[in-house]
């Protein structure tokens, strides 16, 4: 092989703005979050546990999707390819965002916790506890600390090996790292499979350490997947039209990107219909005590809305074929998808904080608690979204936005519906 | 055999870039064209200038419309015709009706457009097409790319389209002609295969109707239920503790809302009971049944102590003597509830309202036949009690 293929490509340089809002939101998040964690530590974490998941979302998703494009060996995406290689970056704000919960779960080893948030490290009720003592073993603190230091380091490994090739590839043009990435991305296929269900699992699911949900990995990989789609089109519609990636990306590529973001709203809601309606229909006690807060009072008004912000209206605004493919369609989607997967996410962990709020006691009668949405949590969020964007800008600073070297480039290019 | 009608012309090309070229190229010209190619060409939508399918439409409003039958279907079925609980849901279980919806939607949607398609644009039972069994289909289903321009086509002009053919690189131009058979058929009613299928299948449902209503309808039915583990009457079974196959209520179980009978003794319910009842038409009516039913065995048929029994059993007392005339209502319904002397207790067989009917209906007797003047001045309403007398001299007799 080795015959090199050469398409016309200049790199232009990111638009100014893009570093300079993005540096202005991190500096803002910094500092909302700073007060965040001075005022009231607990409301903190939770508001930082928001961020965090987005953030992984953004820095596993990437990573997903690069190995399924080298895996199918998929054409069409390959243009778009190294927006999510360089979003990979994002890994990187991940500790600042997990910081507050895992100094807290590691200040809970010797007992002496901050604030309360993950029942289950509070030993004396995990001894009293016949359920949580059994799920000890998992669930304890060291273990808990390092799963997540392993899932962020083979993720870093796997980033510099896949990302790594790719870049060498922008001067090599050599057709073998396809080959070597293929191999590499079906060995990660299997790391990301355990590592986003575990990650689903500690952060999110055992806030409820009693609740269990089989499927509550794939809910969290539906929204990840449909995240990582709307933030790849979101940078690389905009880049496009203002001419910095290559010419040849059209609507045809856009159609993909939105019919992605399309299937995956299904997807989502396929997963969460199903753990829903299988919950409710077997009706048991130790399975339906999660979805009780969230169907009474006003948590029932949130949830109501998430059917309709993270299902029916994205459905609705991309069903038809044609505005798959328009960029302002695209945009506004994505944006939307992304606050939509955020909002979902806030669903999951928050009525445990208000449980929190309000004692115990209360909780187990009224279900009646008030979904907190605030400036904390308004300040991590802009923290890291602003983050992943600021890291984009300074890793894309000089890289090439398109994987010039690439065996499939110029067929991804040429691609028509 | 081919007759001289025309149906298409049509071109060959051997590789995909040719076809896309000849597809752009046809469609800036005429309307009544297509193109055939062994696998789908990204990129021929756009060449051949065709707009967005429409099916789209018919199959999501026909998907939709079935979704919404459908749900009506099981609202009335779990809600109107035969409202039942099941797993402690409420009757509008929406949430477990929604993979139901979701697959009538999807099944319907798809499988009316086929039949859609199937009846409306393929003119269902026509089966044929003229390209079916042309040299021209056969090199399209393996490794060649075509197109034809229908003869119908306005702009059709046979040594046109052949020119544009040959200009655009096809390596075989041939004309598709109309099967003079397809062109000429007309059906035939009594053909003979046809007429021995429908001789055929009359016979056929004639014997199976036949051996149905006569030999299946009579077949024994399967029994598995007699070869079941049972206790039968008065059997003795070990399956219980106790030795009882039959499972007996434990002792002061009380039906919910029931209040249990109270008094110990005649005299106790006498003094602290009285008649809930209003002595109406119907209650006497019921109360005169029940007294025919239950009572008038040892009483009388009109209590007057006269037995049918035939000195099977003592006759049962004259209720019309005085001595019953001031016995109190309550004492009356506890002798009916539990029974006095060799008379058992009627607690099982008689309701509480009956029982009181019954003493409403005792007490209408006495009146008619024990006939105190003191008695018969008291009565309001005269002409009952004289229906009564007539009703009750017309049975005497």
């Amino acid at each position: 092989m080795g015959a090199s293929i050469t398409i016309e490509y200049v790199k232009k340089a990111l638009p100014a703005g893009l570093f300079k809002w993005s540096a202005v939101g991190v500096i803002v998040g910094i500092v909302l979050a700073g007060v965040a964690l001075s005022v009231d530590m607990q409301r903190a974490a939770f508001a930082s546990l928001l961020g965090y998941m987005f953030v992984m979302s953004i820095a596993m998703g990437s990573l997903f999707f690069i190995a399924l494009d080298h895996i199918t060996g998929a054409v069409w995406s390959t243009p778009f390819r190294r927006i999510a290689e360089i979003l990979t970056n994002a890994i990187w704000v991940a500790p600042f965002l997990a910081a507050p919960i895992l100094y807290n779960v590691f200040l809970e080893m010797g007992g002496h916790g901050l604030f309360d948030m993950y029942h289950w490290t509070h030993d004396a009720a995990v001894a009293n506890d016949p359920f949580l003592s059994q799920k000890a073993p998992y669930l304890n603190e060291s273990s808990f600390l390092f799963r997540t230091f392993l899932i962020w380091a083979l993720m870093i490994i796997f980033k510099f090996i896949l990302v790594g090739n790719s870049y060498k590839q922008d001067k090599t043009h050599n057709h073998k790292t396809n080959k070597t990435n293929a191999i590499f991305s079906a060995l990660f296929m299997i790391v990301f499979a355990v590592s986003i269900t575990l990650t689903a699992i500690d952060f999110m699911m055992s806030l409820e350490p009693h609740w269990f949900s089989t499927i509550f990995g794939l809910y969290y990989f539906a929204g990840t997947f449909a995240t990582i789609i709307a933030m790849v089109a979101l940078i690389s519609v905009n880049f496009n039209e203002k001419g910095l990636m290559i010419e040849g990306i059209n609507r045809d590529h856009y159609y993909s990107l939105g019919g992605w973001m399309f299937a995956f709203t299904t997807f989502w809601m396929y997963m969460a219909f199903s753990q829903f309606m299988l919950i409710w229909y077997a009706n048991i006690p130790e399975e339906t005590f999660w979805f009780m807060p969230r169907m009474n009072g006003y948590w029932a008004m949130a949830s109501f809305a998430l059917i309709f912000i993270k299902f029916i209206i994205p459905f609705g605004l991309s069903i038809q074929r044609p505005s798959k493919s328009n960029p302002k369609r695209i945009k506004f989607l994505a944006v939307w998808v992304m606050a939509a997967h955020i909002y979902d996410m806030w669903w999951i962990s928050y009525p445990t904080y208000s449980k929190l709020y309000v004692g115990h006691e209360e909780y187990q009668d009224g279900y009646n608690y008030i979904p907190y949405f605030g400036w904390q949590e308004i300040g991590f969020l802009l923290f890291a979204v602003s983050a992943v964007f600021l890291v984009f800008a300074i890793f894309a600073k000089n890289r090439n936005l398109i994987p010039v070297g690439d065996a499939k480039i110029e067929r991804g290019l040429n691609f028509h519906l | 055999m081919n007759s001289q009608k025309l149906y298409a012309l049509t071109a060959l090309f051997d590789t995909p870039d040719q076809i896309m070229k000849a597809a752009e190229r046809v469609s800036g010209e005429y309307k009544k064209y297509d193109v055939n190619t062994p696998y789908p060409v990204h990129g021929m939508d756009d060449a051949m200038k065709l707009t967005p399918s429409k099916i789209g439409y018919f199959t999501i409003s026909v998907g939709l419309a079935c979704m919404s039958l459908m749900l009506y279907f099981i609202y009335w079925t779990n809600n109107v015709d035969y409202p039942q609980i099941i797993g402690g849901k409420p009757f509008f279980a929406f949430p477990a009706y929604v993979p139901i919806m979701f697959e009538i939607t999807i099944l319907t949607g798809a499988v009316l457009s086929v039949v859609m398609m199937i009846s409306i644009l393929f003119k269902f039972p026509n089966n044929a097409h003229p390209l079916h069994d042309s040299g021209y289909m056969k090199d399209v289903s393996s490794d060649k790319y075509g197109i034809y321009i229908e003869a119908k086509d306005n702009n059709f002009e046979y040594s046109k389209v052949e020119n544009l053919y040959n200009e655009l690189g096809a390596f075989k131009v041939t004309p598709v002609y109309y099967d003079d058979d397809e062109l000429n058929w007309k059906p035939k009613t009594w053909e003979p295969k046809f007429v021995v299928g429908i001789v055929g299948l009359a016979l056929f449902t004639s014997f199976s109707v036949y051996m149905h209503m006569n030999k299946v309808l009579f077949l024994p039915p399967f029994n598995w239920m007699m070869d079941q583990p049972r206790a039968d009457y008065g059997e003795e079974s070990n399956f219980f503790e106790d030795g009882y196959a039959m499972r007996v209520a434990p002792v002061g179980t009380i039906a919910r809302g029931f209040i249990p009978y109270q008094y110990e003794s005649p005299d106790s319910a006498g003094l602290y009971m009285s008649n809930p009842t209003v002595a109406t038409k119907e209650n006497l009516e019921l109360g005169q049944r029940k007294f025919l039913t239950y009572c008038s065995p040892c009483h009388g048929n009109l209590a007057e102590g006269a037995s049918r029994l035939r000195g099977q059993m003592p006759p049962g007392p004259d209720l019309r003597t005085e001595f019953y005339q001031n016995y109190e209502d309550g004492k009356l319904y506890h002798t009916i509830t539990k029974g006095k002397g060799i008379m058992s207790g009627y607690e099982a067989q008689i309701t509480r309202e009956e029982r009181w009917a019954i003493i409403n209906y005792i007490r209408v007797l006495q009146k008619a036949y024990g006939v105190p003047a003191s008695v018969t001045e008291e009565m309001t309403d005269t002409e009952e009690m004289a229906k009564n007398n007539e009703n009750n001299q017309e049975a005497s007799e």
